[in-house]
């Protein structure tokens, strides 16, 4: 939803809204591998905390509605790692085809995933 | 609502156990998405190109698995038990957890006191911020449009739908984390828990009572 | 006597750490935090120099009127000191 008025849409203080669901995941693996980027690369000087929130406020109302959590920070450090030339679009784009054809699975595509697909990474 | 996989029942025996005991969710057997290619191209070129090692992601896997709320409930238990320490706590929550050996990095604390009086809930509407260097990481509720939303204007509905209604003469203290601060409820000590050890007492502190959506268990 | 502060009512769009619902409200210093980099500005990757940042107390009924579930219970927020008008 646009709002003419300035206001974003993560900033969601006293809107109405429904019952709190209280379901809890676990986190798997590649989660916390997000989560360790995060913090591994902030912590290296990469972004900031600030950064991270921006891109993930830059990236609207949709995102929160059809991304994880999880998704959305992914995409996001991706975003500031970009903007800081970590690496390029280019690289990353042949990279994530070269991962899509090692395997079907998240285990499969791992950089040395064994013959069993188990994941050693 | 966030997409989520609640819906999934899976039965696998790939092994290893999260550390809250529940088996991790199956993504490992999964169709590959997008946005984990993406994890996994991001941290291979990191790693390639010299700025992580796989050492340094594991590490910190493990750094933030050993974060849990049983290490808030310590620091709880302790300062129920010790008036001095719990001085320090409410001075310098940060001190008073690494104090307490606990490697919370350069997470700014602070710690709240419930009392008789005043109640505190804690909330971060702008996004997801959570004292996660002492307690892990954050509940999914607490991410939720709905918590962020109707913490700060309807705090005690929010509570009641969490099992908790507090008197009138109760004022609620509700805490938006706007900005650097993390903040961790220190609740009161639950009655008939006199003799009880650190130990026994910290095994009543859940995770909520240091949220403030929760009280203490009771013994 | 605690000072008595406004939030500024202005809606700049971008990363700013200042609720919506919280413009234009008055409440009062509890705190002073000490300085902090500018995440308006480390948001962007520009030079952050420190601001003041404080935390400032409003009541439920300063910020909701009639609708506050009870009146005095009250909410703290952390606010940066461009954000803040002395009264």
């Amino acid at each position: 939803m646009s709002d003419t008025t300035g206001k974003r849409w993560h900033d969601m203080g006293g809107q109405d809204a429904g019952p709190i669901c209280a379901d809890q995941h676990d986190f798997a693996l590649w989660e916390k591998r997000v989560d360790a980027l995060m913090v591994l690369c902030s912590g290296a000087g990469f972004f900031t905390v600030d950064g991270l929130r921006r891109a993930l406020e830059d990236m609207g109302e949709d995102a929160f509605t059809t991304m994880s959590y999880y998704e959305r920070w992914i995409a996001s450090i991706n975003q500031n790692l970009i903007e800081t030339g970590a690496y390029t679009l280019a690289e990353l784009g042949q990279r994530m085809d070269e991962i899509a054809a090692r395997g079907p699975t998240y285990a499969a595509a791992q950089k040395d995933a064994g013959a069993d697909g188990s994941d050693h990474g | 609502m966030p997409h989520d996989h609640h819906d999934h029942d899976h039965n696998h025996d790939h092994g290893g156990l999260s550390p809250s005991g529940h088996p991790f969710r199956a993504d490992n057997d999964e169709a590959l998405t997008y946005w984990q290619r993406m994890e996994i191209a991001v941290r291979e070129l990191m790693i390639e190109k010299g700025h992580l090692t796989a050492d340094q992601v594991s590490a910190q896997i493990e750094r933030m698995d050993a974060r849990s709320p049983a290490n808030g409930a310590a620091v709880v238990a302790r300062a129920w038990v010790d008036p001095a320490f719990r001085a320090r706590l409410l001075a310098d929550a940060g001190a008073a957890s690494r104090e307490m050996g606990f490697d919370i990095g350069p997470l700014h604390l602070i710690a709240v006191e419930n009392t008789a009086q005043v109640h505190n809930l804690i909330v971060c509407t702008l996004c997801s911020c959570y004292p996660r260097n002492l307690l892990g990481l954050p509940p999914d509720w607490y991410k939720t449009r709905e918590y962020r939303a109707r913490a700060v204007r309807e705090p005690r509905a929010v509570l009641h739908e969490f099992g908790l209604d507090l008197p009138d003469s109760t004022t609620i203290r509700v805490h938006d984390s706007t900005a650097d601060m993390r903040y961790i409820v220190l609740p009161a000590r639950p009655p008939g828990t006199d003799g009880l050890d650190e130990d026994a007492l910290a095994a009543l502190v859940t995770r909520d009572s240091m949220i403030g959506t929760g009280l203490p268990r009771t013994p | 006597m605690a000072e008595r502060v406004r939030v500024k009512a202005m809606m700049p769009p971008g990363h700013v750490r200042t609720p919506a619902y919280l413009r234009g409200k008055t409440g009062v210093i509890e705190r002073a935090l000490g300085p902090f980099p500018n995440p308006e500005q480390l948001a962007y990757r520009l030079p952050a120099p420190e601001q003041p940042l404080y935390r400032v107390r409003f009541t439920m009924a300063e910020i909701w009127g009639d609708a506050a579930e009870r009146p005095t219970d009250t909410l703290d927020a952390e606010i940066y000191a461009h954000w803040l008008e002395r009264l």
